[in-house]
């Protein structure tokens, strides 16, 4: 049984959980304006398989983030067509392009299946990563995680603090009211969904050229969109909640790795394929117990209800449903 | 027009819609295998040989056709209530798993016939149990059934990992190819020369019948098709909701796990991890392009399976990969979405 | 502002809700604008505010004549409307509420609106917190915020849809109390009403309209007795007075307060007896809404009892009253009443409750059957959405059991004409001979008054007068409706 530094433990989480962090705070975003966009799983293989290829071809990490935010927010805009503009289900086109999405990564990746590609390298910031404890931890990481870290902040501020933020979340909560006063409320849906979508596709890069580097079938972020998706409830639609929920799904999975050498006896896969399960029964639970607790939100007393507030939020009341502006 | 002229035109022009959307894709495939760098004319022989080329090749589509038609049957119920039962998934591993403890009972039992229809009903009702968590999350606790489906898939596969490198690990060495092989006896009997059973041929052809027949001959039928249209007014009419929405869950679970037994007793003869080969997600892409509509489905189930064991070619003859299939099939669904849309302006134009 | 309507016409269909409409109200006014169910001042007020669009007419402020279309364009030109539901945003707070819609740039200056929206409250006199979620406030408080927020915006004419409903008097007091402040600011106030003692309380002038055409105006005081035969119209010679023995208590609800539409239901205690006919007069959503789905078992009541055939049912559901022998007919025939995509033969067919193989051709031919006595046009192989509303009415009565206990029904004449509504009637007084009692609520006092043995009169959420039919006249009706008893 070998010790645990935790320092290192809690700088590889960090760094393990970068994209899945880019992924759920984008989803927040876009579901913030009432668009749910199932796509994820399939959008993050195929922004990762863009993102490889795109850097492998022209030897530069920059291209490739940028090519795989695109492929993201690409998916995203099919996602918001058919659903903003032409009132389909929104579930319904999600699931078909995350499928699809999966299906065209592989396809169009085949090529560059198992070679060895650029990485992004870590990038130390000077001074800050020597601070004892907290150094390692958070200022030893490559480019891509830090701006993880900064998106959590940028999002929430752009949600809570901004008038763009305010006007998103009211489109999200209330159309018919926004549209009222006067917003232009698919121009907002839109626009968020494939801000959303962006971001997403930056998981995807970040997966491949970072993460977990390379293309292959399969490629290691399997699964990853549909646990951002959960992560997007568990964290009450708030992006602070949110990634909270990434670095805690992070955590299942890097204990795995040292669980898996504490029980031999167990096979590994299981711990792999473990965290997935236990995150979405989490979620599960959390919606049990709200659905138990109904409309106390505001005034609840007891522990349970407290803990129940914190972990729960409710979902903006227009999530899913096409709003036509008649 | 006559009512039957009428028919008649309706489906003329569905056959014409149908044509043109089968066209547009088959020019985008064929642009996107350009744009690999494929060459497309080929790509396309190799998948058509690859189906139907040999009688060989033609019996693995068949038995690509049964699994998938079966998930098909059970999910134009839920489809028709108005769930997403993305946890089919899971429900055909879970029969699996079902029947692969059924049989590991009876394999050396010398009643290979009984243990063998033991192996169906313990697949059923692994499947409809599966199922019937999802449903009860929904209707008690009002979990969306896409996020509860979709833990318990992850779930289900966890326990068949388990399982294959636990407790029914092989004598020797765990690996992920699976439990180990079931005695020749529990196979699913299969025809002299070819590797097609036709138990499983008869199966999917009666799950076919018995769905269209429960669908337009029974009350559960005419209440699945009401709730789904208009759950308020079908609650006032006296339909429990809730009760029908679980029945077509249960009825879902069913036929996966029909198909989750048949993948194991016909196809792999053991429980390996990738049981369902992705059945169940495609089989909700074959409902959503057949419109939800049972006879239909076979057809298309019979062309995606196609799709699927012509595409294993791709990669030993071309160095494709095999998903090609799957983009297909996508971008199908996807046409048809467009479809409808153009559809409905066409109708709301003419009025 | 000074508000000018010439000629206003609208029409919906065949339907014309506003005919010939003309107006002129000074600034610093408040003007009440009167009328019953379906005199069409909503539908005047909603064009006013943009809203709706009028088919015909002009609208003049300041003389002068201005187009519009949709509310933000009218609150641009100084028009703003408290609706019965503001469109507001629940889980926002009270100050992201009022900053929605007024937001420019990218800071979002919470500190001055936050100073903005404290003098406004302290101004009228409102308490608001403004870090509160909008869910948690009351009715009168969301109005509140509304209020301010559209005189944020710059608004000088304040039309209010029926703002007392389901506020409490100390609210109501404020808000009096603001509008005379704004009135005496010069802004232009319009109240569209119901509720006499608000009128009389508040307004300098008053409209009052009656299906669809000004009656006539009056300043203030106000002649009462006038004002309620414009508004109802004179009565009509009273229908015979049968005298019905009614039969065992078929309901009884005791003290049953349930949360609902504006005013809910409060303390209600009504006794139905079998063979009654009994009407719910009122304005809509006084509360008569909420009684019928009670009785019925669609919602829960908060306190009380209701009892069915002397079985206490409270907190059953809906399926259980219904073998009880409770019907329920809702007003919303395709949303809740029909299943559209299905045929007339598949609603007949999912009657049946026993087996597992549906009878095709028994149900084809009791849909037939139906259809035919209910004269409803079409065949049994159509699908519902494919009639006319008044057909699908009729299909819907036609779908009922035969021999029920209680009809609920919520608007059963709506979308007839006055013939078929007759033949309607006839048809569903059969039923009472045999001992069914009917529990109607309808738009039209003239069709409560001459079909029902007895009216319940709902006002603000309570019953304020169980009376038969033999003993009232159509004026007392609408005194009570209007509030005055």
């Amino acid at each position: 049984m070998d010790s645990l530094n935790i320092t290192i433990l809690l700088g590889s989480i960090v760094a393990g959980a970068a994209p899945i962090v880019l992924a759920a705070v984008g989803e927040t975003v876009t579901e913030k304006s009432g668009v749910i966009n199932l796509s994820l799983d399939g959008s993050i293989l195929l922004s990762a398989m863009v993102a490889f290829a795109v850097a492998y071809q022209s030897h530069n990490l920059v291209l490739g983030f940028v090519a795989g935010a695109a492929a993201g927010g690409l998916v995203a805009a099919i996602v918001g067509v058919f659903s903003v503009y032409l009132g389909q289900s929104q579930v319904a086109v999600g699931f078909v392009l995350t499928l699809t999405a999966r299906d065209l990564a592989y396809f169009f990746g085949n090529p560059y299946a198992r070679l060895y590609g650029p990485m992004v390298s870590l990038w130390p910031i000077p001074f800050l990563h020597k601070i004892p404890l907290v150094g390692p931890v958070f200022f030893q990481h490559s480019t891509p995680v830090y701006i993880s870290l900064l998106v959590i902040g940028a999002c929430w501020w752009y949600l809570y603090r901004t008038p763009s933020g305010l006007c998103l979340r009211a489109v999200g909560e209330h159309p018919q009211a926004a549209y009222a006063r006067g917003i232009n409320t698919r121009k907002i849906q839109m626009w968020h969904t494939i801000a959303g979508g962006l971001l997403v596709g930056l998981a995807g890069a970040t997966f491949a050229l970072c993460t977990k580097p390379g293309w292959g079938r399969p490629q290691g972020a399997e699964g990853t969109g549909w646990i951002a998706l959960a992560i997007v409830i568990f964290g009450g639609w708030h992006p602070v909640k949110a990634a909270l929920g990434a670095y805690l799904f992070a955590f299942l999975q890097v204990m795995g790795i040292h669980f898996q050498g504490w029980w031999p006896s167990v096979p590994a896969q299981v711990f792999q394929v473990a965290p997935f399960p236990l995150m979405i029964l989490a979620l599960v639970l959390v919606n049990v117990a709200q659905q138990g607790h109904g409309y106390t939100k505001d005034k609840a007393t007891s522990t349970l209800g407290r803990v129940v507030n914190l972990l729960s939020g409710a979902a903006p009341a227009a999530l899913g449903r096409s709003f036509r502006p008649e | 027009m006559t009512p039957l002229a009428n028919r008649i035109q309706n489906l003329k022009e569905s056959l014409g819609e149908i044509l043109f959307l089968l066209a547009g894709v088959l020019c985008l495939t064929f642009l996107l295998l350009l744009v690999a760098g494929a060459p497309p004319f080929a790509a396309f022989y190799h998948l058509f040989i690859g189906a139907l080329g040999s009688w060989s090749k033609f019996t693995q589509v068949l038995m690509a056709w049964i699994p998938l038609t079966l998930c098909a049957c059970g999910l134009v119920f839920t489809f028709r209530v108005g769930l997403w039962n993305i946890g089919v998934e899971g429900q055909v591993v879970a029969g699996a798993v079902s029947a692969t403890a059924v049989l590991r009972i009876g394999a050396e039992s010398g009643m290979p016939g009984v243990f063998l229809i033991l192996a169906f009903l313990g697949g059923m009702l692994g499947g409809g149990l599966w199922a019937v968590i999802a449903g009860f999350l929904r209707t008690r606790f009002e979990v969306n059934e896409i996020f509860a489906g979709l833990g318990l898939n992850f779930v289900a596969l966890g326990v068949t990992l388990w399982l294959i490198f636990g407790p029914w690990k092989r004598p020797g060495v765990a690996s992920m190819s699976g439990t180990e092989l079931f005695p020749p006896s529990v196979w699913l009997p299969s025809l002299p020369s070819l590797r097609l059973s036709p138990i499983g041929i008869a199966l999917a052809i009666a799950a076919l019948v018995g769905t269209g027949w429960v669908l337009t001959h029974t009350r559960l039928g005419l209440a699945l098709k009401g709730i789904g249209s208009n759950p308020k007014a079908s609650y006032l009419h006296g339909l429990k909701t809730t009760r029908f929405m679980l029945y077509a869950m249960v009825l879902a679970g069913g036929c996966a796990g029909l198909a989750g037994t048949f993948q194991v007793t016909g196809v792999y003869h053991r429980l390996i991890p990738a049981i369902s080969s992705n059945y169940g997600y495609l089989a909700l892409l074959v409902v959503m392009l057949a419109n939800y509509n049972v006879w239909v489905t076979p057809g298309i189930a019979f062309f995606f399976a196609c799709l699927n064991i012509g595409s294993i070619q791709l990669p030993m003859m071309l160095h494709l990969d095999s998903s090609l299939s799957g983009v297909i099939q996508g971008t199908l669904v996807l046409a048809v979405l467009l479809m409808q849309v153009w559809r409905k302006r066409r109708q709301t134009d003419n009025h | 502002m000074r508000v000018t309507l010439r000629d206003i016409h609208k029409h919906y269909g065949k339907v014309h809700a506003n005919d010939g409409i003309c107006m002129e109200i000074a600034s610093g006014s408040i003007q009440g604008i009167l009328g019953e169910n379906g005199a069409g001042k909503s539908t005047l007020m909603k064009i006013l505010a943009g809203y709706v669009h009028k088919t015909d007419g002009s609208i003049l402020l300041e003389d002068r004549p201005v187009e519009y279309k949709g509310t933000s364009q009218a609150t641009r030109l100084g028009i703003g409307m408290l609706y019965q539901d503001p469109l507001d945003f629940p889980p926002l707070s009270v100050l992201e509420n009022y900053m929605m819609g007024r937001l420019h740039g990218i800071a979002l200056k919470k500190a001055s609106h936050r100073r903005q929206l404290e003098s406004s409250t302290r101004y009228f006199g409102f308490h608001l917190d403004l870090d509160a979620k909008v869910r948690s406030l009351t009715v009168g408080e969301r109005q509140q915020l509304e209020i301010i927020r559209l005189l944020a915006l710059g608004v000088k004419v304040l039309i209010l849809d029926e703002p007392t409903t389901g506020i409490s008097s100390l609210q109501r007091q404020t808000l009096f109390e603001a509008l005379r402040k704004l009135a005496a600011q010069g802004k232009t106030i319009l109240l569209v009403s119901h509720k006499l003692e608000d009128v009389e309380a508040l307004c300098h002038g008053v409209t009052i309209l009656r299906q669809g055409r000004v009656m006539g105006e009056m300043r203030y005081p106000f002649d009462t007795r006038k004002l309620l035969e414009w508004m109802f119209g004179t009565p009509p010679s009273s229908p015979p007075c049968v005298d019905i023995r009614p039969g065992k208590v078929a309901l009884d609800m005791e003290k049953v307060s349930a949360p609902g539409g504006r005013a809910g239901l409060l303390e209600c205690d009504v006794v139905i007896r079998q063979g009654e006919v009994v009407g719910l007069a009122g304005l809509e959503g006084s509360g008569q809404g909420v009684f019928l789905r009670v009785a019925a078992g669609l919602k829960k009541p908060e306190k009380g009892m209701i009892r069915v055939r002397q079985r206490t049912m409270t907190g059953q559901d809906y399926h259980a009253f219904k073998d009880r022998g409770v019907t329920f007919l809702p007003t919303a025939r395709l949303e809740e009443g029909l299943i559209p995509g299905l045929t007339i033969t598949e609603h007949f067919a999912l009657k049946q409750r026993k087996g597992i193989v549906i009878p095709w051709e028994q149900s084809r031919k009791r849909a037939s059957e139906r259809i035919c006595r209910f004269r409803v046009v079409g065949r049994p192989s159509s699908k519902v959405e494919s009639l006319s509303g008044g057909n699908q009415q009729r299909l819907l009565l036609a779908l009922m059991p035969i021999d029920p206990l209680i009809l609920l029904l919520e608007h059963p004449t709506r979308g007839l004409d006055v013939e078929s509504a007759h033949w309607v009637w006839e048809q569903l007084i059969e039923y009472t001979a045999s001992g069914t009692s009917i529990v109607f609520s309808s738009a039209e006092l003239d069709e409560i008054f001459q079909v029902s043995n007895r009216i319940l009169v709902f006002y603000n959420g309570a019953v304020v007068k169980d009376v038969k039919t033999c003993d009232t006249t159509l004026g007392d009706l609408g005194q009570a409706i209007a509030g005055k008893i």
